[in-house]
């Protein structure tokens, strides 16, 4: 009797694997469902930003769906996407990759969180070859290898400052300036650094400290007394969070007198929060400003958006989530062009994508880059305790005037 | 290479005492590794998970809107409790083991702690501010946060008051006791399983001042402990065990070190230096070692 039933339970348990992994792989289009796949880091040490990341794809999903679907064909899907967890560990992300392209059969991907983990996925993807759109790998690197099923919404990490080192020119009237750069050793800091080295080549301007920070970066003394002593016109910081937050604490208190500071990440920091007023000035790259006239008939402008993801999810959005949920808006497009589910049909119309969306205007380069969405800096500005970041460059979606140069810590009260 | 700092007196002035400062928290940290390794024969790899817990503690308070500075009171009483609590349920399983076992076990606990923090407190960099200024020094050449004049003092000052606890107390005589012969002063009728636990509480919470300091003169982030457990385990290795004036001379080196490794070689060889140095330190020792061993013969 027992055996009969541990037979019977046995053969139930192996029918349905059968089932489940028979329907999973033609999971990539399920009924009405278009599935996409994506390993995202909920845990580790990105887990704040891969949050972030699968909040902006929600949201699309959500509002792509509730607005009509993905018209392919004459029949409406609807956008799903399966998640799993890639522990912020490139390794991991790369086999979740396989996993969901072989077991879950998923035939199309979004992008994960971080350059460094795009860059462990996008050789899986391209050996099988699945279309990624990615919204959150920035880094140059992804976009020289020639792969063809990578297309990024993002300005690549080189722009990233380069228009800061422009902006020093103008307001030294045109001539060279003095800079003096510190940048962590990753993938993504580097690739900003090749950007400040073009951008100093093009302009005469001489590099007269070139510092390359540790990962476990948490003290820059070091970096900020030889600064001090060399008083150079501009000073570049890119280290991510971690970069930015200890710049500005030891600026402040070495009492670092520099004209113009320009960093990445201010806003994943929440600079102007954790430092208040002793961010004031510092001119920070970002992918996206909710004040920028960019609108599309799903999210509206930036404004709309994030005022609509503020009610959703309790926060206002980082440039992370309005790029992730860009990248949707990207795969609807390109399905409704193609008008098949065919993959290479989908990657043929993902290559000649050019759209607005309310995140900026989207074209892919030959290296699957983003080439029509140019940065912006912002400034942090400060009334009271109050600061806030406003958008100074490029002139064209200027709402405020660009403070140069800072005044000394002897003067700021 | 650069050697801009030899050209310039100030950044040497500086370098020396931004190196110092440092060293000086570095060193207490060091103590407590130090003072259980010499009892208790447990290296331990997560003490620098310790110090940061430490920090989060003392950032905790900065949010409810305490001053953090309080963290170096609040938080060493929180981690002695952590610290009693993490002997009761793991190290007291591997105490009499060999020190493979231990440093397994320890750096499994490393792991869980990085793991709970940023699932508590989000992988998000944080810092606690002080507000306390900046001493200027040489007409504006050469500044120093206060906060990290404040950590240094109170350092020393916890430092000094282990010292007179460990040498008037009870139970620090009970430590040493243990320290110098754990069997011996069993059979004295020393409690050793007590004084382990009280051991194992002492070093959390030199931890958790440490952290509460790092809170509001560095940054605090899940996963940048182990740093501070790789400098603490190398300012040990220099001054030997149950040693104190010899781990604050070589706290103090080793920030000097750092200091000045980060100015001449860069600040990417900053954290390498240290490894260098480790692994410099550690063959010469097995070289001294090893000639005494044949003068024994």
């Amino acid at each position: 009797m027992n055996k009969l039933v541990k037979l019977i339970i046995t053969s139930i348990s192996a029918i349905t694997l059968a089932l489940v992994s028979f329907t999973s792989s033609f999971a990539k289009v399920d009924g009405e469902y278009i599935v996409l796949g994506s390993a995202i880091s909920l845990t580790g040490k990105y887990s704040s930003n891969g949050v972030h990341t699968q909040n902006g794809y929600n949201m699309a999903v959500d509002r792509i769906n509730k607005m009509g679907g993905v018209k392919v064909g004459g029949k409406s899907y609807k956008f799903e996407i399966i998640y799993y967890d890639d522990e912020s560990n490139p390794k991991r992300a790369a086999q979740l990759a396989e996993r969901l392209i072989k077991q879950d059969g998923v035939h199309y991907m979004l992008g994960p969180y971080s350059s460094g983990l795009t860059k462990a996925i996008a050789p899986v993807t391209e050996k099988y070859k699945i279309p990624m759109v990615e919204a959150n790998g920035a880094s140059r690197s992804l976009f020289t290898k020639g792969y063809k099923y990578l297309f990024a919404v993002l300005s690549p990490a080189n722009q990233y400052l380069e228009v800061a080192i422009d902006l020093a020119v103008e307001k030294n009237g045109g001539k060279p300036v003095r800079i003096a750069q510190a940048f962590e050793q990753d993938a993504f800091s580097q690739d900003v650094r090749l950007g400040i080295l073009d951008a100093a080549k093009r302009t005469g301007s001489e590099i007269i400290i070139d510092d390359k920070l540790p990962k476990e970066l948490n003290d820059m003394a070091a970096t900020l007394a030889k600064v001090k002593a060399t008083k150079p016109d501009v000073l570049v910081v890119s280290g991510h969070t971690k970069g930015a937050l200890t710049a500005i604490r030891q600026i402040s208190e070495m009492k670092v007198d520099v004209p113009m500071l320009a960093m990445t990440h201010c806003d994943a920091a929440k600079l102007s929060k954790q430092h208040g007023k002793n961010s004031e000035y510092a001119l920070c790259a970002s992918q996206w400003h909710k004040n920028l006239s960019y609108k599309d008939k799903f999210f509206g402008t930036g404004k709309k958006y994030d005022k609509d993801f503020k009610k959703e999810f309790g926060y206002a959005p980082p440039y992370q989530s309005a790029e992730s949920s860009a990248a949707l808006l990207v795969f609807k497009d390109a399905f409704e062009r193609a008008n098949s589910f065919d993959r290479d049909k989908v990657r043929d119309a993902l290559k000649t994508t050019e759209m607005q969306t309310f995140y900026g205007n989207i074209k892919f380069g030959p290296g699957g880059q983003n080439t029509a969405k140019p940065m912006i800096l912002f400034q942090v500005r400060c009334k009271g305790d109050t600061c806030e970041n406003k958008v100074v460059a490029p002139t064209k979606w200027a709402s405020d005037k660009f403070y140069h140069p800072i005044p000394k810590w002897s003067e700021r009260g | 290479m650069d050697f801009l700092i030899f050209k310039a007196p100030m950044l040497m002035v500086q370098a020396s005492l931004d190196g110092i400062l440092l060293g000086i928290l570095f060193a207490l940290i060091a103590y407590g590794m130090a003072l259980q390794w010499g009892v208790m024969n447990i290296i331990n790899i997560a003490q620098g998970d310790l110090v940061i817990l430490g920090g989060y503690i003392a950032y905790t308070m900065y949010l409810a809107g305490i001053h953090p500075a309080w963290g170096v009171i609040v938080s060493p009483i929180i981690m002695f409790f952590v610290g009693w609590a993490l002997y009761k349920l793991v190290i007291n399983k591997v105490v009499d083991r060999d020190l493979f076992i231990s440093i397994l076990a320890t750096f499994g606990i490393a792991i869980v702690f990085q793991q709970l923090m940023n699932f508590i407190f989000g992988a998000d960099v944080v810092v606690a501010q002080s507000g306390y200024g900046t001493t200027m020094l040489f007409d504006n050449s050469v500044t120093l946060p206060n906060s990290k004049i404040f950590s240094a003092v109170i350092s020393v000052l916890y430092a000094i008051a282990l010292v007179i606890y460990m040498k008037k107390s009870r139970l620090g005589r009970a430590i040493r006791a243990t320290a110098q012969n754990a069997r011996a002063a069993k059979i004295l009728g020393v409690d050793t399983e007590k004084v382990y636990a009280a051991t194992f509480g002492i070093n959390a919470a030199l931890c958790g001042i440490a952290g509460a300091l790092i809170s509001i003169t560095l940054t605090l982030h899940p996963y940048v402990g182990l740093p501070y457990t790789v400098r603490s385990f190398m300012i040990v290795i220099v001054a030997g065990l149950g040693n104190l004036p010899a781990v604050a001379v070589s706290g103090m080196g080793l920030g000097l070190f750092e200091e000045f490794a980060d100015y001449i070689l860069g600040t990417e060889f900053r954290i390498g230096a240290v490894f260098m140095l480790l692994v410099f330190i550690l063959v010469y020792r097995r070289f001294k070692l090893s000639k005494k061993r044949e003068y024994l013969k």
